[in-house]
């Protein structure tokens, strides 16, 4: 029995230094296998005297418990250890580029006409729209502008033989918007406008995005409220705001909003971004509304320059060269 | 309109310094733009006179001078100017006196000869870029005074931009009563003028349009010295206003209109023939305008006229035949009130816009006219001497415009702004504004002055009552109105949804003007049914694009020009047809060139085709949850490749096309590699459906793969079709997985590898059921295409 005991404890030395799972079965089928030594053992058993044979069979388990435990642990080692090696060997340089990404982005324009619509749309105005091609009494008469009055001399207009126009302002879509629609209404249009002009400042096609609102109790309060709201929101801060007299022949009063704005030298500066006013009382019953019921207000801003400001771009022009080096730089 | 500011605040004794006159204007509407600094740093620059001017005795160019300053010995000047000479006063920079330039003055040797000071031109004083020689003082300029200090200087030119309803403010004294009215000053009465007749000499005046011209003033004066210099004062002051000196006449007529606002005209009485008559042109009839511009009229335009011709084009440019010249003595002097609806756009279709015009067509005071003649007359008389006939006024009351009470109630105002405004500072603006004001219960009735047109209805008053209380104290607000919950419907894919997929897909987003050149449209076939600009900007900018197409891929070429060789771009936007009203259709295109996917390792590079193409488009069908709607089938376009072009079809009716650019025309385009297009429309890709959940058999399913050869000229959608017919329900997915031609197969056939899936909803389905249902697919693809099982 002694004998046993010293081979078993020399065979859970062979099993710790077993190197493949093949050797380490090896050992097993030697001790615990059909006809391994200890199986062989427990048959011998009932050869036994009956008082040895309690105590015997008790040693003889014991043995197989143990070298059971020390094969399995061994077994867990080599398997894991195996597992790793074959993970060590599948090992890949994680810092290659990815497959198939898209480098492609959103043109800056749109992008900022998204952000400026969503903020007002938050503020439940509703999308409207309507023609670039338009009509001089969408575009001009029904707005109060008076032919031939000089105030259309500020728009330079692209005609079509027909009299027809590209609009020169989303302004014409307060129009439409408004008739045959009862207040209260709120809106927006953006969208493309035009004007025969050309230079560093000055694209003949642009985006403006127009907002009106009527009901029974907007003020002038509520236009200059709104837009400090806008203007926040866009530019996620607050800024040093000034309403400033001016004209437009569809508001009365009228103003044009600056902001203070940080130049690129380090001084400040008041930028011109929005024009806004009361909507006059002409335009109102143009369109079949109750001018002394209803009030409203409208604002219309420059997309560019929004964008241009948000994005630091310099050259209004290079909004339009579609070059994928520039565009690249808004994802 | 820019001005003096030494000559406003000679007109209203404002304290206030410049920085904040500025900063008032422009928050009472009157936008400042510019300001220009004048005569700043003269301190040490004084009237010289010179009293002796000797030639350098080393130098051929210069002048020794001696210059006399007043007090003390004359100055010994070193001079190069050409006009230096004795008797000439000028102004004087003594030493120590640093000018605006920075050009520090101290005691000089030139080429031997000392020279105690500088005498100046005007560039050097920093007054204008005139640099031809001494600025020259007249004789009466008080020697040794501050050149300063008796030119008005410093001073500062400022310029304003002035909206189209304040025509008031087109001149000093209206700017005067806007900045009176603005820091709650009195106003200054200017005295009356009036320069007695010293003649009989008058011409009749006759109203021929009264309407137009319903009031006309004219005097003769006659006997002035043609030769005589414009005083530099007047100079001055109309160079700070940005005005340049013509002769004196012109200038003394310019200065008037700058000082009071009313644009006038000076003919050369001795060309009048008869008396004037103020009447609407004759159609052709023809006149050489002051800028030798001969030009043809029509009824649509107001003339002033003698006897035989059109004279003047009223309130827009005198006539070069009556002109005053340097030699006209006599003259006849013209202050009218045109209307601005007999001047608006006359300019503009003449080519011109005149200092008078801008006036007019703005409007200008109808009771100004005598003041101004009178005014014009006391400065021509003052500068050139002559003498004065009496001032023929020819009028019609009926027509003159009068201004019509308006009344303005304290709820209102409250109501529109927002502000609660104490009556009394409603009053007090009201009359600061030089409004004429009658109070009644709730609220004032106002007459607004003769040189106001932009005060007609109450929102007028309002504003006018808000510009002056501030805008900056209106308080702000939220609108307190309901909001409405509106929202896009849910079957509609939104163009923000598309545009995503699209970027997804590697596209990058372009925006491009909506009008192209006539010559790029013709070249894609697509000129047809184009609107054209009556007025391009240029020749490359005449015609509203038919597609977004040749846009895009012209911003293709353009980026491969940059070296970069796979581009893909999209946009959004509207293409135009000829229409009543024009045809305006949202579209959306894209255009790809180069690899099918970027450079990367482990991917095979390989150039983009139709199906990659083709599979955008997919992705874009499928944002509508019904991508069977739409089916490609062969397209005849110019400038699509005759074999691998496609017209898009959603339910039957064509929306769009796609494929690869024609390659003539992409060669022409100065493409080299083949360049695939598609543009749909954005309506069609935008009607959606809602799903509807279906229930999921719960049974297995089975694959059975077959691979067919067929013809080439069997449309895989025509096989598809069948195949689907056939199998009914019992197909719960297809795939074609291969297509092979060539080696082993007969000519003009081609292998096709598919997959069929098949499920059946209640039961599992055996194996012999889906053999025989495929063995019925071969069938009915063999004899509707004669398609056989490849071997």
């Amino acid at each position: 029995m002694d004998q046993l005991h010293t081979a078993a404890l020399d065979a859970t030395r062979l099993i710790a230094a077993a190197a493949t799972l093949d050797s380490l079965d090896a050992i097993r089928v030697a001790w615990l296998g059909k006809q391994g030594r200890l199986t062989e053992q427990l048959k011998l058993l009932g050869k036994l005297p009956p008082e040895e044979r309690k105590a015997t069979g008790e040693r003889v388990n014991q043995i197989k418990a143990l070298l059971g435990d020390a094969i399995e642990a061994r077994r867990t080692a080599l398997e894991g250890a195996a597992y790793a090696a074959r993970l060590a060997s599948e090992r890949i340089d994680l810092t290659m580029p990815g497959r198939n990404g898209s480098r492609a982005n959103l043109h800056p324009v749109t992008r900022t006409l998204d952000r400026i619509t969503d903020i007002f749309g938050r503020l439940g105005y509703q999308l409207a729209d309507g023609p670039e091609i338009e009509d001089d009494y969408h575009n001009f008469e029904a707005l109060n502008f008076p032919e031939h009055h000089p105030a259309r001399a500020m728009h330079d207009t692209f005609y079509f033989p027909d009299g027809r126009l590209l609009r020169t302002h989303t302004s014409p879509v307060q129009i439409r918007a408004m008739k045959g629609r009862t207040p209260p209404i709120r809106i927006i249009a953006a969208g493309k406008v035009y004007r025969s002009d050309s230079d560093q400042t000055h694209t003949p096609m642009f985006h403006q995005v127009e907002g009106l609102l009527v009901d029974e109790t907007s003020n002038f309060a509520d236009l200059k409220g709104t837009l400090k709201q806008f203007v926040s929101a866009f530019f996620e801060r607050d800024f040093e705001m000034r309403f400033r007299p001016s004209y437009f022949p569809f508001t009365e009063p009228s103003a044009e909003v600056d902001i203070r704005w940080d130049r690129a030298d380090g001084t400040q500066g008041w930028l011109e971004v929005l024009g806004c006013g009361m909507v006059h009382p002409n335009v109102l019953k143009a369109c079949g509304i109750d001018a002394e019921r209803y009030t409203g207000f409208a604002f219309g801003l420059g997309v560019e320059r929004f964008a241009m400001l948000r994005y630091g771009v310099d050259d209004l022009r290079s909004l339009f060269e579609n070059d994928a080096r520039f565009l690249a730089q808004f994802a | 309109m820019k001005f003096s500011e030494n000559w406003l605040r000679a007109l209203t004794h404002v304290a206030a310094d410049r920085a904040d006159l500025m900063h008032r204007l422009t928050m009472a509407g009157l936008e400042v733009e510019g300001v220009e600094v004048l005569g700043e740093g003269l301190d040490g620059v004084v009237i010289g006179e010179i009293i002796e001017a000797e030639k350098h005795p080393n130098a051929d160019k210069l002048r020794v001078c001696k210059v006399a300053v007043g007090t003390g010995e004359p100055l010994q000047i070193v001079c190069g100017a050409p006009n230096a000479r004795a008797g000439l006063k000028a102004p004087l920079a003594m030493i120590g006196a640093t000018l605006p330039g920075g050009l520090e003055i101290k005691k000089a040797k030139l080429r031997d000869v000392e020279s105690f000071g500088m005498l100046c031109s005007t560039r050097e004083l920093g007054l204008s870029d005139d640099h031809a020689g001494l600025m020259e003082l007249p004789e009466d300029a008080p020697t040794g005074q501050s050149f300063a200090q008796w030119s008005g200087l410093p001073d500062a030119s400022i310029e304003i931009k002035l909206t189209p309803n304040r025509p008031d403010c087109l001149s000093l004294r209206g700017l005067a009563a806007e900045v009176t009215a603005l820091y709650g000053l009195t106003p200054n009465d200017a005295a009356q003028i009036v320069v007695e007749a010293m003649t009989a000499t008058q011409r009749s005046v006759h109203l021929d349009a009264p309407a137009d011209c319903p009031r006309y003033l004219g005097r003769a004066i006659e006997g002035i010295d043609p030769a005589a210099p414009t005083p530099l004062w007047l100079k001055e002051r109309l160079r700070r206003c940005g005005l340049r000196s013509i002769s004196a006449v012109v200038d003394a007529t310019n200065y008037v209109m700058l000082e009071l606002g009313q644009p006038m005209h000076a003919f050369d009485l001795d060309t009048l023939h008869g008396g004037i008559a103020v009447r609407r042109a004759r159609a052709g009839e023809r006149i050489k305008l002051l800028d030798e511009r001969e030009v043809e009229l029509d009824p649509g335009f107001l003339v002033i006229a003698d006897e035989r011709n059109a004279l003047a084009v009223a309130g827009v440019m005198g006539g070069f035949d009556s002109r005053v010249t340097a030699t006209s003595r006599n003259l006849f002097l013209e202050s009218a009130h045109f209307a601005p609806a007999a001047v608006q756009g006359r300019a503009r279709k003449l080519g011109l816009h005149t200092d008078a015009s801008h006036r007019f067509e703005r409007g200008v005071d109808p009771e100004l006219p005598r003041q101004a003649i009178e005014r014009l007359t006391q400065l021509i008389v003052e500068i050139a001497g002559g003498l004065p006939g009496p001032v023929v006024e020819a009028k019609a009351d009926a027509h003159l415009p009068s201004r019509a009470p308006v009344r303005l109630r304290a709820a209102r105002l409250a109501r529109v702004t927002g502000l609660d405004l104490a009556a009394n500072e409603v009053e007090r603006i009201l009359h600061a504004l030089g409004l004429r004001v009658r109070g009644f219960d709730g609220g004032w009735e106002v007459v607004p002055p003769s040189q106001r047109f932009d005060i007609e209805i109450e929102e007028d008053l309002i504003e006018e009552v808000v510009r002056v209380h501030g805008y900056e104290r209106v308080p702000t607000a939220v609108p307190r109105g309901e909001i409405a919950l509106r929202l896009p419907p849910e079957a509609q894919v939104s163009s923000a949804a598309m545009r995503a997929a699209l970027i997804a897909r590697d596209y990058r987003e372009c925006l491009h003007f909506s009008f192209v050149a006539s010559s790029w449209l013709r070249q894609w076939g697509m000129a047809e049914g184009a609107v054209a600009l009556a007025n391009p900007l240029s020749a490359d900018l005449d015609l509203m694009r038919t597609s977004l197409l040749p846009g895009l891929v012209d911003a293709l070429r353009r980026n491969q020009a940059r070296q970069i060789e796979r581009v893909r771009l999209f946009e959004i936007g509207k293409s135009f047809q000829a229409g009543d009203p024009p045809l305006e259709t949202p579209r959306l295109a894209l255009v790809a060139t180069g690899t099918a996917a970027a450079e990367q390792w482990g991917v095979p590079a390989r150039e983009i085709d139709f199906f990659d193409l083709k599979g955008d488009l997919e992705q874009l069908f499928a944002l509508t949850g019904h991508a069977a709607a739409f089916s490609l089938r062969p397209a005849r376009v110019s400038w699509l490749h005759a074999g691998r072009g496609a017209e898009v079809l959603r339910e039957g009716r064509v929306v769009g096309f796609a494929g690869c650019l024609d390659p003539r025309l992409a060669a022409e385009l100065g493409l080299p590699g083949d360049v695939y297009v598609a543009e749909l429309e954005l309506a069609a890709l935008a009607a959606r459906e809602l799903p509807r959940a279906m229930e999921l058999s719960r049974f297995p399913s089975l694959r059975r793969d077959i691979a067919i050869v067929v013809e080439k000229s069997i449309e895989f959608e025509r096989l598809e079709r069948i195949v689907r017919e056939t199998l009914g329900p019992l197909l719960r997915e297809f795939v074609l997985f291969d297509e092979f031609a060539g080696k082993g197969l007969p000519e003009n056939t081609r292998s096709l590898a598919m997959g069929l899936i098949l499920q059946e909803a209640s039961r599992t389905l055996a194996d012999v059921d889906a053999d025989s249902a495929v063995q019925s697919v071969v069938a009915a693809l063999e004899r509707e295409t004669g398609a056989r099982l490849r071997g």
